[in-house]
């Protein structure tokens, strides 16, 4: 009984793990694919577009991307936006987090019902009226055009609430009484407690800005400002639309850093999804 | 977690508005201590407040009043030009075959969309969550890849896999299939974009229902084995009716992305063949191009009450179950 029993487990679990592999595989194959035609040349894709291993291996695709498309141009604009957005949700979200947990004043009410309700605008609604204010601002073709309208988001703002609700009032009030004035409370004891909040913030909004792609694809209409994922695409749909291997390249070009940074920190990456649930 | 299962917003509900906390801002203080308090709060919060006010509420607020006027591109350096027209943007909008099309390809999105992604994911959960030890790392990193990679260069990979003669059509062949030209095919270029949407977010959901299945007490479903209860009544009868809340929380968040789905037809097919992939969100990219920016306006603002009133109705189903 016990041992058919026992039998009966090991052949569920192996049929699970079975099933696991071929899902994941499945769920892979894109990459493996666009990795493997990013090497061929293309007369080869051409000549067999669902062959698997590059006959003739060749980084021309990517030496292209370097040398002829300015990749390098895009990459730091990307890199720009996403930085100065994470620090100023950071910075943002956090200071009138402290003051929504812990302080009482007019409009906070009104103040927090508001971010609760843009809280799933879809970004497609506002994108008329903040280009008309781009334009009028003279901010075209600029960084902070890119930057600007991301600089705050309502889940920072809510996650930073609710964390910090959470610490004892007594610590603040001790460093009152110990003299501290509210900025120096935010900034050394507010701050340094809420290192989860701000990692899973910084992740997520790092994220959001690397793929963002309709605002940057309105606002940055010189070639010289495109983010990564917009010069993709507008390659893509012009001057290289069907040349695949170059295509693929760039793909690759677009996913690599993002993939070697979450390898790395992929605990933190589905911890912060698995605790806001929200991308 | 707690955001999941509602727990939060109701811890926050309970624990009104700062009582207790700050520096001796409770009613009776003196009212100079409150002023000054005020002014504190204030001064946190008014860089966010700023940003906040000029670009998400005003144009929010502007892209709402816009919508009633014959506001073009043309009009950007005239304002005194615009005309109120009341709701005829919307009357054309609801008028034209177009938008009509946008607005059924976008509900084609979302109702397959969603019990498929929903679906696999919680599949893909409870396989990751019953026995398996080894490689769960290894299996969730793989299932969540494709959520963390740029929608666009996923798309451009997905053009080249679609192709007439490419990569999935050579796999069918295999089995004896003959796939159709997916991208250029009036019937088959939304379930490919179904598909695509299918692969990408079910990452996200399964990491959301794997937290949601730890959550269930190992005793309760040992209790129900020991009452003799199969592997597909214990999931009918206490997986799902425990994890309502984190179900619930997945098809709003599914629904809030699915209904502005623009990326995919955009590097995919240009919302073609024949409007078959337009959706709502490309109708008002379009209509933007073209200097409609009042009718682009409008376009948005139908997608934003779809939205809201459909995550509303969501909510409130899922707040009447917690209580």
């Amino acid at each position: 009984m016990r041992a058919t029993f026992d039998r009966l487990w090991a052949r569920r679990r192996l049929l699970t793990y079975l099933g696991l592999v071929v899902a994941v595989v499945i769920t892979l194959l894109p990459f493996l694919w666009m990795l493997l035609g990013s090497f061929k040349t293309q007369g080869e894709i051409l000549r067999d577009p669902s062959g698997f291993l590059p006959q003739h291996p060749t980084s021309g695709n990517y030496s292209t991307w370097f040398d002829r498309l300015h990749l390098g141009r895009f990459f730091l604009n990307s890199l720009i936006v996403a930085l100065v957005t994470v620090a100023g949700n950071l910075l943002f979200c956090s200071m009138v987090g402290y003051a929504l947990a812990k302080f009482h004043f007019a409009g906070k009410r009104l103040v927090f019902t508001l971010v609760m309700i843009t809280l799933m605008v879809p970004g497609v609604v506002t994108f008329v009226p903040l280009f008309v204010l781009v334009t009028k601002l003279g901010l075209t073709n600029t960084y902070a055009a890119l930057i600007l309208p991301f600089l705050t988001s309502p889940m920072g703002v809510f996650m930073m609430r609710q964390f910090i609700s959470g610490i004892p009032d007594t610590l603040l009030e001790a460093a009152r009484i110990d003299g501290a004035g509210e900025l120096r409370i935010w900034a050394r004891i507010v701050m340094p407690l809420c290192g989860p909040p701000l990692a899973t913030l910084g992740i997520l909004t790092f994220l959001g800005s690397w793929n963002n792609f309709l605002w940057p694809l309105v606002a940055a209409q010189s070639q010289d400002m495109y983010t990564l994922p917009v010069a993709l695409s507008l390659y893509s749909t012009g001057q290289i639309a069907t040349q695949y291997g170059l295509l693929l390249a760039g793909s690759v070009l677009v996913i690599a850093p993002i993939v070697l940074v979450f390898v790395f920190v992929q605990r933190y990456f589905t911890q912060s999804i698995a605790t806001v649930g929200v991308r | 977690m707690a955001v999941l299962t509602g727990g939060a917003e109701k811890g926050a509900a309970a624990r009104p508005a700062g009582r207790g906390g700050g520096a001796g801002h409770a009613p009776g203080a003196p009212r100079s201590l409150r002023r000054r308090q005020s002014l504190i709060a204030w001064g946190f919060s008014l860089p966010f407040v700023l940003l906040f006010a000029s670009f998400t509420l005003i144009p929010l607020l502007s892209s709402f009043l816009m919508s009633f006027t014959d506001f073009k591109s043309a009009d950007v350096d005239s304002p005194f030009a615009v005309n109120f027209v009341g709701i005829d943007q919307y009357r054309t909008l609801f008028g034209s075959a177009q938008f009509l099309k946008s607005l059924r390809n976008t509900a084609y999105f979302v109702v397959v969309g969603i019990p498929l992604t929903m679906g696999i994911a919680l599949v893909l959960a409870v396989a990751l969550n019953s026995g398996i030890s080894r490689f769960r790392t290894a299996f969730r990193v793989g299932f969540y890849t494709p959520v963390v990679t740029s929608i666009v260069a996923v798309a451009v990979v997905w053009r080249f896999i679609l192709q007439k003669d490419g990569p999935l059509n050579a796999v069918l062949g295999w089995v004896g299939i003959s796939g159709p030209d997916w991208l250029n095919s009036t019937t088959w270029a939304m379930p490919a974009m179904i598909g695509l949407g299918v692969w990408r977010n079910m990452g996200t959901l399964m990491v959301i229902f794997l937290a949601g299945l730890q959550t269930i007490p190992a005793e309760v479903t040992e209790a129900a084995m020991i009452d003799g209860a199969g592997p597909v009544k214990r999931f009918l009868r206490i997986t799902v009716p425990l994890m309502r809340p984190t179900l619930l929380f997945g098809a709003v968040l599914l629904s809030v992305w699915y209904l502005q789905f623009f990326e995919e037809p955009f590097v995919m097919t240009q919302g073609g063949p024949l409007d078959a992939t337009l959706s709502v969100s490309y109708f008002a990219f379009k209509q933007f191009g073209f200097g409609n920016y009042a009718y682009a306006s409008a376009a948005s603002y139908v997608l934003f009450v779809a939205i809201a009133l459909l995550s509303m109705v969501m909510f409130r189903a899922l707040r009447s179950k917690e209580d």
